[in-house]
C-alpha cells in the first residue's frame, strides 16, 4: 500500500469540490481513460477572481486528492496568482506524494493551464496529447510536456520522468526517446555550456535526425520566415541532405539563397548536426 | 468499525492454527539439524520426510523424493526453467503464455535477451489459452514449455493435461506453475504428465518462505546452487525445518479440505452474482466455467481500481486490483490486457479471492459495502453522467 500523508488520505476520503459547474467560465480537460488518469476542471471566474472550482476525476487516491487540493488552492485567487501554481505546490499542499504518484500533481497543473487558456478564449485542444509530438504512445505524453516537467522539477532520470508523467511506465518502448529528451534538457541546464556541448553529441540515428530537422523547421525557422510573410516546406530528408521549398514571400525573394544558407542551414546546423546541407527544390 | 474482511487470498493466506501448532516445536526445543549424526538432529529428519510424503500426496507424486523443498514459488519456477535449460543446452526455443506470473514471464524476457527464442501463447477474451498457437509453436528445438495451472488474477484453469499430452508426444519437457492451483483443485501430476510442478506454501495456509518443486523421476535438470547433499543435491542448503514441517501439515489439510472448496465456490458465486446484479457498469473478467473456486475478477467501468481499493480498505475489506496503481506499475495488468479487456474496465478491475476461512457474513458485508463506494466514485468520474446514470462518450 502506498505511503500517503494524512492530508492525502483525508482528501481522497472526503474530497472537496467534486462535481461540475453549470455554465462554467472555463473548463480544462486532461488525460484519458486509456491512461488510467483523467481530470476535468470547471471554473467560475468573475472580475479576474476564481470564484468557484469543481472537478471530476478518473484516477487513484492521489489523483482525487491532488484534484481536490488544486480546487482548494485556487478558489479566491486571481487568475494571475493561480497561473503561478506549479505541480510542486500541489504536492507540497498535500504534504508530499510518493514519487511514483507525482504525475497526479502534474495532471492537476495541466488541467488548470487548460482551463485558463479556455477562459482566455485561446484555442484549446481536447487533450494535451494532441499538441506536440507524442513520445509515449501508451499514455499519450507529448514532448513539450516532458520537457516542461523535467525543467520545472529538475528531473534527472528516466524513472523520474515516468513518475511525473507516466511516460515510459507501460511497454517502455518510448524510454530511448525519453532518454534523448532528458539528455538534451540536462545539457541545456548549465547556461554557458551550450554550443560546446552540442559538438559532443553522439551521432544521430536517421529517425532522430529527421525528427530534429522537422522540429527545428517548425519551431525555429518557420516562425522567423512567417514574420516576413514567408514560409517553408520540408520536402524530403536524405541522410544529411535536407530538401526544402520556400513559400510565400520568400519564394520570389532575390536573396532566397542567402536565406537558405544563412538562416535555414545555420539553424539546422545549430540544433541538429554540424554538417547538415540544405538544398532548395522548386 | 475495526474489522478485516480478507478477500486477497491469492496474494497470501493466513497460517492455519493447526499448521502453526505443528510448526512451533521446531522453532523452540526441536532445533536440531537434520543432517547431524546425533539423534537430536536425526529425529528431525524423520519429520522432514513426513512433510515430504504429505506434499507428494497433495500433488499425486509417485515417490517422495520427487519433492524438492525450495524457498518460495518463484525459486521453484526458476529452478525448473533454468535447471532444464542448463541441461538441454543446444535447444534454443522456449514456450510460455502471455498471462504468466512475473516469476516466469520476467525470467523468459531475460532468457530472450540472452538469445533464446520465446513463444508467448495468447489467450482469448475469457482468458483461455489458444491451444492451436501452442501446438504450432512446439518444435524440435523447443527446450521447455512452462505454463501455469490456474491464473492468479482471473482464476482461469488451463488444460494442463492436453498440454501434457502434446509435450509428451513431442518429447518436450513440461513445467507447470501450480502456485494458484494447489489447495484449490485436485492435482495429479501423473495424470497431467508434467515433468515439473511448482507450488508455494503461503498460498494454502502455510507461512511465507516455503516452496516446492515436483521433479518427476528421471527428469533431466541441473541445480541452480551448489553446496551440500540436501534435497539430493538439487537444492542444497540447510533445510528450513519449521517451514517444511508447516508446509507438510498445510498440504495435508489442503487435501483433506478439498471437498470444502465447494463451499468456497458457493460463497464466491454469491459474491460474484451479488456484484454483477447490483451494478450496470461491471463485467466479469475470465471464463465463468473453468475457474478455481475461490477467485473472481470484476471490472468496474469508468472508475479506477486503486480508488476502489482504498475505499474498500476504509471499510476493512482487503482485495486486490488489476490496475496500475496498486502494484506500483502504471499499466493495467498484463493478464487483463492479454485478454483484451477494454481500458474502460481494465483500470477498474478488482480481484476478490476467498479461502476456506471466509464466511458468508463477510461476503454479504462486502456486497453491501460496495454500492456506496462505486456510486461515489462514479459521481466523481468525468466519464459517467450521474444525472442519467449512463456513461458519457469516451474518446480513446
Ligand atoms: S510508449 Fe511509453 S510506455 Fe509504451
Amino acid at each position: 500500500m502506498w505511503d500517503y500523508t494524512d492530508k492525502v488520505k483525508d482528501l481522497y476520503k472526503h474530497p472537496k469540490n467534486v462535481g461540475t459547474i453549470d455554465n462554467a467560465d472555463a473548463v480544462g480537460e486532461v488525460g484519458s481513460i486509456v491512461c488510467g488518469d483523467a481530470l476535468t476542471l470547471y471554473l467560475k471566474i468573475e472580475d479576474n477572481i476564481i470564484k468557484d472550482a469543481k472537478f471530476q476525476t478518473f484516477g487513484c487516491g492521489s489523483a482525487i486528492a491532488s484534484s481536490s487540493a488544486l480546487t482548494e488552492m485556487i478558489i479566491g485567487r486571481t487568475v494571475e496568482e493561480a497561473e503561478k501554481i506549479t505541480n510542486r505546490d500541489i504536492a507540497d499542499y498535500l504534504g508530499g506524494l510518493p514519487e511514483q504518484k507525482m504525475h497526479c500533481s502534474v495532471m492537476g497543473r495541466e488541467a488548470l493551464e487548460k482551463a485558463l487558456a479556455d477562459w482566455r478564449g485561446e484555442e484549446v485542444a481536447p487533450h494535451e496529447e494532441t499538441e506536440g509530438d507524442v513520445i509515449c504512445q501508451c499514455f499519450g505524453v507529448t514532448d513539450p510536456l516532458i520537457r516542461k516537467v523535467i525543467r520545472e522539477n529538475n528531473l534527472k532520470t528516466v524513472e523520474d520522468v515516468t513518475n511525473y508523467t507516466k511516460a515510459g511506465g507501460a511497454c517502455g518502448s518510448c524510454i530511448p526517446k525519453i532518454e534523448d529528451i532528458l539528455n538534451e534538457e540536462l545539457k541545456k541546464q548549465p547556461a554557458s555550456a551550450g554550443a560546446e556541448v552540442k559538438k559532443e553529441k553522439l551521432p544521430l540515428s536517421n529517425i532522430k535526425r529527421m525528427q530534429l530537422v522537422e522540429e527545428t523547421i517548425s519551431d525555429v525557422v518557420r516562425p522567423i520566415l512567417q514574420k516576413d510573410g514567408g514560409n517553408i516546406e520540408l520536402v524530403d530528408i536524405d541522410g544529411k541532405k535536407v530538401m526544402v521549398a520556400l513559400r510565400g514571400a520568400c519564394a520570389n525573394c532575390l536573396v532566397s539563397d542567402v536565406t537558405l544558407k544563412n538562416l535555414v542551414q545555420e539553424k539546422l546546423r545549430e540544433f541538429v548536426e554540424d554538417d547538415i546541407e540544405v538544398i532548395e527544390v522548386r | 468499525m475495526n474489522r478485516t474482511v480478507y478477500l486477497d487470498n491469492n496474494a497470501t493466506t493466513m497460517v492455519d492454527p493447526e499448521v502453526l501448532e505443528e510448526m512451533l516445536p521446531f522453532l523452540k526445543e526441536r532445533y536440531g539439524n537434520p543432517s547431524s549424526m546425533h539423534d537430536f538432529g536425526g529425529d528431525v529428519a524423520r519429520d522432514l520426510e513426513r512433510a515430504r510424503m504429505r506434499v507428494a500426496e497433495l500433488l499425486g507424486a509417485e515417490n517422495d523424493y520427487e519433492i524438492v523443498f525450495t524457498g518460495c514459488g518463484t525459486e521453484s519456477d526458476n529452478l525448473a526453467i533454468l535447471g532444464t535449460l542448463a541441461y538441454f543446452r543446444d535447444r534454443r526455443h522456449i514456450i510460455t503464455s502471455k498471462v504468466e506470473h512475473p516469476a516466469v514471464l520476467n525470467l523468459y524476457r531475460k532468457l530472450e535477451r540472452e538469445g533464446y527464442r520465446a513463444s508467448y501463447v495468447p489467450v482469448d477474451r475469457d482468458g483461455k489459452l489458444d491451444m492451436e498457437f501452442l501446438k504450432k509453436s512446439l518444435g524440435d528445438d523447443t527446450a521447455l514449455v512452462s505454463i501455469m495451472h490456474a491464473n492468479n488474477e482471473t482464476g482461469v484453469i488451463f488444460p494442463v493435461e492436453e498440454i501434457g499430452r502434446l509435450c509428451r508426444e513431442r518429447g518436450v519437457p513440461y513445467h507447470i506453475d501450480g502456485v494458484q492451483a494447489a489447495g484449490k483443485i485436485p492435482i495429479d501430476v501423473k495424470k497431467i504428465q508434467c515433468d515439473l510442478y511448482s507450488i508455494s506454501g503461503h498460498k494454502f495456509h502455510a507461512p511465507k518462505g516455503m516452496g516446492v518443486l515436483y521433479i518427476r523421476r528421471g527428469t533431466r535438470i541441473r541445480p541452480l546452487m551448489y553446496g551440500g547433499h540436501q534435497e539430493r543435491g538439487r537444492r542444497p542448503g540447510t533445510e528450513n525445518v519449521p517451514g517444511i514441517v508447516a508446509m507438510g501439515k498445510a498440504a495435508e489439510l489442503a487435501l483433506q479440505n478439498l471437498p470444502a472448496e465447494e463451499r468456497v465456490r458457493a460463497l464466491r458465486d454469491r459474491l460474484e452474482s451479488g456484484i454483477l446484479a447490483r451494478f450496470s457498469n461491471v463485467q466479469l473478467n475470465g471464463a465463468k466455467d473453468a475457474r478455481v473456486p475461490n477467485t473472481t475478477n470484476v471490472g468496474f467501468e469508468y472508475i479506477e481500481g486503486e480508488a476502489i481499493l482504498l475505499y474498500l480498505n476504509e471499510k476493512g475489506i482487503a482485495a486486490s486490483s488489476g490496475s496500475a496503481c496498486s502494484s506500483g506499475s502504471l499499466e493495467p495488468s498484463h493478464v487483463l490486457r492479454a485478454m483484451g479487456v477494454p481500458f474502460t474496465a481494465a483500470h477498474g478491475s478488482i480481484r476478490f479471492s476467498l479461502s476456506r476461512f471466509t464466511t458468508g457474513e463477510e461476503v454479504d458485508y462486502t456486497i453491501s459495502a460496495l454500492p456506496e463506494i462505486i456510486d461515489r466514485l462514479l459521481e466523481i468520474s468525468p466519464f459517467w453522467d450521474s444525472a442519467t446514470k449512463q456513461c458519457r462518450p469516451v474518446t480513446i
